[in-house]
């Protein structure tokens, strides 16, 4: 609870702390809202020895609508997500996903890109990209590289951004027409991340069938990951509850579930696949 | 005694410091010059310890010093159990571990440093050769046939007891129906908000030292630290300052509190240490820790006969202060509001190579309403009988009380049928069957609980004490009128700062800013035992209560003498004495005169008491009494007045609590529908407060059902070291909580109070896991150990083992 002994740098604009990074690749970590990595430093799981604080830069934390696409700021805050009235109309699964984050505390303080970047294996925000298609922006002092969430998240908090890499921007596109969004999820009782989280993007077509349909899944594996059996069972279909049920029970094809003191792999794929059904049926009523 | 405040929802006072984070706890109090200290603590539960070098630390940049245990072994004494049982083995239990670690988590060295960053970098420098031992971790395997952890003892047993009255085998034989059944009571960590935090300054010149400590027993703890540091009790003062939660855990003497004095008196420097949130999961004390097999006689009626319990108390590696007591608590409170013929404990305490068990809010009697709850429940489950059916029939009526249990004890009074009524009146207990009737007809999985509890309080009569179970009060009235209250007890979030005020308020007629409620600094309160089972109100509370009547007399004396009238003579109503005008003085129109013309006063000196005729103020009395010009012939000076109360009995609080859950077939998910609770603990000084403990004791109950679980793996490792694993109860899993009340005034103390701290830990629990079982009752289930996760309702309800 004492962390190891660091320098903290903030960086008052994005050229610094790219060019902080470049000049430290191996020591230095960047620090957004701090609640992942200040307790993994408290317990001295990890050691930084520079922390770049980006907090105080000041275009890093925005919500706007550029080139038809939703832009969101690194440091924009869960609360932020959470209450955007623009938000809950052209993209409904970002507010419902980051009220069910923590609590008060952790979602004032709490920032979707360092969620994203950090890649919990039970965080939320990574099944919301993935069910999104959402494009993340990395800045280098390199340049600027954009990477989809599906090539994002590589293993057990590790992603595809490069050492001396920044996490500036995420971009999704706002809902289509006939789409509903939903997030379901179960709560951890101790640390409140997701035993399972199940997230959804699903869109109709005008007869009324599943067109499309994302359905990404956190908490189970090593990582956040497209349930590709589960959307390959709904396109096409009337969604009927028969459809739904026999669509869900795909949930965990071909993953090595995680097994805790909490929730057993059994039960886990269990939770997955009726949460999976619930987060269906939730999207297919908004749709 | 007016009744402006007492029995009224007063605010806390204490609450706007703590709220705006103006209050002053440990860590809050900055001296110059203070060094930090830091603790090597073990990582194995079982380990020899072969060698330990610290050179490397001692050189590292900010360190002034590093002890193990070599250093300090001849030097400090032990760390004290007071649990005093025949044949007890108490291994010697020392501040830092020589030879032998015994637990994971137990200090092995101190660093102490300029902060407290450079000394915890110092500890990684360490090097400790450890050859590690297989440990003994599971209680019943420990007192089998697991490693052991004393070869000195050649087994792991501390001790064992048999307690209980009755022929509990002919009981058992002649009834109808005997029902078995083993109950795990996890081990739970208390986790109070603040930590423990010890800052330690020893004026080497004065030999003075002083220990602010967060604890509930100030001056106990003075007493043992005296002993184990060898320094005269009257040079050793402990403050304790804000506190931030307890829950019993600080209800002992620590290694690291005697570290902290001894390190200071090393260096003649302030020396600090601040518990992190690990430290806390790993060496503070745990509760409960019991598994224990139940068997319960009853007739076909549902008459109980006889209870038998037979339970393995896990111990852990040492006796902190009452580590081997707690579940002689269980044995004594095994009757709960039943009256049972024949009751039988069997208690085996088994060390185990884990941190200590001690009193946790409850303290053994949770344990043992659970027992008897869930034994009632098995009862009726085997009869086909009602819940509350069993219940009642086997409560004692109003009129045998005191009421004589098979566990040797005496209830002073209670009405559990009248809580019983007034909660399932409330919780519309016959709908709710029925409606429960329906939903399961629709596929819907409902339970309904109900825990009729009744818990030992006010503890307690010193006889059943292992150090005094009497508390003090000084109530002073000082010069300017105001009320100082100094009381032994040592409240640390209760609320007596508030609720004592309360009752001097209205005993002496001024009003509650006027009264301040003083405690937790051994040099300036009188000797008191402290805050804990329960016990701060109804025994703390009495003696304040009769310091302040004391108080009176003797003020009523000095106000007889200053109206010139007799004491028979004179009344106080309000904050004022009165003289009663005589018939003839009336009849003949007689004003008198004022008793104490003011003079000419010299500058700077007080204003003269004023009499205002025939009356006289609290406040001029109390300034007449301190410039003594004018006082009662051999009347000391001043105005205050000490009492050291002694109960002659425990107090017995008691009430009913309903619970309905609905079960997610799915997911095993659990939903609270309803939460109903009747409590009755005396008469109220402070329905606020009343209701805060309930709530908070509801809440932590429900963490043991269903959340909480201390884990060593099989390593002897604990696995929920943070609170990232370790589930606590949140606000967003509470359900409303509806409660109300019945008042059963206790004849042990002058108030009626009764105490209320634990009464929703005892109640709580019980009623949650009926509710589940009930729940789960079609299919086959009659118990489930806590806690209740929803994987095993999901694993019952979908037939999956």
């Amino acid at each position: 609870m004492i962390p190891a002994q660091f320098d903290y740098v903030v960086a008052s604009t994005l050229d610094e702390a790219v060019s902080l990074l470049a000049q430290h690749p191996d020591e230095a970590k960047v620090l957004a809202g701090g609640h992942s990595l200040i307790p993994a430093m408290k317990l001295r799981l990890a050691m930084p020895q520079i922390l770049v604080d980006i907090g105080r830069i000041k275009d890093l934390s925005y919500i706007r609508e550029e080139g038809g696409q939703i832009r969101i700021g690194a440091m924009t805050t869960h609360y932020q997500l959470q209450s955007s009235d623009r938000l809950r109309e052209i993209c409904p699964l970002l507010p419902e996903t980051a009220a069910q984050i923590g609590d008060v505390q952790v979602r004032n303080k709490g920032t979707i890109g360092g969620s994203l970047a950090h890649s919990d294996p039970a965080a939320d925000w990574p099944a919301v990209a993935l069910a999104l298609d959402a494009e993340i922006v990395a800045v280098s002092s390199k340049g600027e590289r954009s990477i989809k969430a599906s090539d994002f998240f590589v293993d057990l908090l590790t992603t595809s951004l490069e050492p001396g890499e920044i996490l500036r921007e995420i971009r999704v596109s706002p809902a289509e027409e006939k789409t509903g969004h939903a997030y379901a999820k179960v709560l951890h009782p101790a640390s409140g991340f997701a035993v399972v989280g199940v997230a959804v993007s699903l869109t109709l077509d005008g007869g009324g069938a599943c067109r499309n349909a994302r359905v990404a899944i956190t908490g189970v594996g090593s990582k956040a990951y497209r349930a590709e059996g589960v959307e390959q069972a709904l396109t096409g279909r009337a969604l009927d509850s028969a459809a739904i049920a026999s669509a869900a029970a795909h949930a965990t094809d071909g993953i090595d579930a995680n097994g805790d003191l909490y929730a057993s792999a059994d039960y886990r794929r269990n939770l997955a696949r009726i949460h999976t059904g619930r987060a269906i049926e939730a999207a297919l009523a908004r749709a | 005694m007016s009744d402006k405040y007492v029995g009224k929802r007063i605010k806390r006072t204490e609450d706007p410091r703590l709220i705006q984070g103006l209050g002053h706890y440990v860590d809050d109090i900055k001296l110059p010059d203070t060094l930090h200290v830091v603790f090597l603590r073990s990582m194995y539960a079982h380990a020899r310890i072969t060698g330990i070098d610290t050179s490397e630390a001692e050189h590292a940049p900010g360190v002034v010093a590093v002890y193990t245990g070599r250093d300090v072994v001849e030097k400090v004494g032990p760390v004290p159990c007071a649990g005093a049982l025949p044949g007890l083995r108490v291994p010697d239990y020392r501040v830092l571990a020589k030879d032998k670690a015994v637990f994971v988590g137990q200090p092995v060295a101190a660093v102490v440093a300029t902060d407290q960053y450079s000394a915890r970098d110092a500890l990684d420098l360490i090097m400790v050769d450890y050859e590690e031992l297989p440990p003994a971790v599971d209680v019943e395997e420990s007192a089998n046939n697991g490693p052991v952890i004393y070869e000195e003892y050649g087994d792991n047993i501390s001790y064992k007891l048999t307690a209980g009255e009755g022929d509990i085998e002919a009981a058992l034989a002649s009834s109808d129906h005997v029902i078995k059944q083993r109950v795990v009571h996890q081990r739970l960590a208390p986790v109070a908000m603040e930590g423990r935090g010890v800052l330690a300054r020893y004026y080497p010149g004065e030999k003075e030292l002083t220990i602010w400590s967060s604890t509930q027993i100030p001056h106990l703890l003075r007493t043992q630290l005296a002993i184990m540091l060898g320094i005269p009790e009257n040079k050793l003062r402990v403050i304790t300052p804000e506190v931030g939660g307890g829950f019993g855990s600080k209800l002992n003497v620590y290694a690291e509190e005697a570290m902290l004095g001894w390190i200071s008196m090393q260096l003649g420097k302030p020396v600090k240490w601040i518990e992190t949130r690990r430290e806390n999961m790993q060496a503070t004390i745990h509760g409960r820790g019991q598994v224990g097999y139940i068997e319960i006689g009853c007739k076909n009626d549902g008459t109980v006969t006889g209870l038998r319990y037979n339970v393995f108390a896990d111990l852990g590696a040492y006796h902190q202060l009452l580590t081997p007591a707690i579940p002689t608590l269980t044995g004594l409170m095994l009757s709960g509001c039943y009256k049972i013929p024949a009751i039988q404990i069997n208690i085996t305490g088994v060390f185990t190579n884990k941190m200590s068990t001690d009193a946790y809010r409850g303290a053994g009697r949770p344990e043992a309403t659970y027992v008897v709850e869930r034994a009632l429940d098995l009862v009726a489950a085997e009869l086909g009988l009602d819940a509350v059916e069993v219940r009642r029939r086997n409560f004692p009526s109003p009129d045998e009380f005191p009421f004589k249990t098979a566990t040797g004890l005496f209830y002073d009074s209670g009405e559990y049928e009248g809580a019983l009524q007034k909660a399932l009146d409330m919780a519309g207990y016959d709908q709710l069957r029925q409606e429960q009737k329906i939903a399961r007809e629709h596929g819907k999985i409902i339970g309904i609980g109900v825990s009729t509890y009744v818990e030992i309080c006010a503890l307690g009569p010193s006889q059943a004490m292992p150090a005094g179970g009497w508390e003090s009060a000084t109530v002073r009235v000082e010069p300017t009128g105001k009320v100082t209250v100094l009381t032994g007890a040592s409240p640390h979030g209760q609320g007596q700062e508030t609720s004592f005020a309360q009752i001097v308020a209205d005993q002496l007629g001024v009003p509650l800013e006027d009264v301040a409620v003083i405690h937790g600094d051994t040099s300036i309160v009188q000797y008191g035992i402290g805050t804990f089972g329960s016990r701060a109100t109804a025994v703390g509370g009495t003696a304040v209560y009769i310091a302040v009547e004391k108080l009176k007399e003797k003020a009523a004396k000095i106000a007889a003498h200053l109206l010139k009238s007799d004491v028979s003579n004179v009344t106080f109503k309000e904050g004022r004495f009165s003289k009663q005008a005589t018939r003839a003085a009336a009849a003949a129109g007689e004003v008198p005169e004022p008793v104490l013309p003011a003079g000419q006063a010299p500058a700077g000196a007080l204003p003269e008491p004023d009499t205002e005729g025939n009356h006289i103020s609290l406040q001029d009395i109390a300034l007449a009494a301190h410039i003594a010009k004018d006082l009662p012939e051999d009347m000391e000076p001043g105005l205050s007045a000490t009492y050291f109360f002694e109960p002659k009995n425990f107090t017995f609080p008691f009430g009913t609590h309903i619970v309905v859950v609905e079960i997610d077939r799915e997911t095993g998910d659990l939903q609270f529908l309803r939460y109903v609770a009747v409590d009755d603990c005396g008469k109220v000084i402070n329905p606020m407060l009343v209701e805060g403990q309930i709530h908070g004791g509801i809440v932590q109950a429900m963490g043991q059902a269903l959340y909480e679980e201390v884990v060593y793996d099989e390593q002897g490792q604990l696995v929920t070291g943070t609170l990232m694993d370790y589930a606590l109860p949140k606000a967003s899993t509470t359900p409303w909580l509806e409660l109300d009340r019945t008042e059963t005034p206790t004849p042990v103390n002058p108030m009626g109070v009764k105490g209320v701290g634990e009464a929703g830990t005892i109640g709580a629990t019980p009623a949650v896991v009926g509710a589940v079982v009930d729940a789960l009752s079609p299919f086959g289930v009659r118990h489930l150990d806590m806690p209740i996760r929803p994987e095993a309702v999901w694993r019952i309800v979908n037939q999956q083992n």
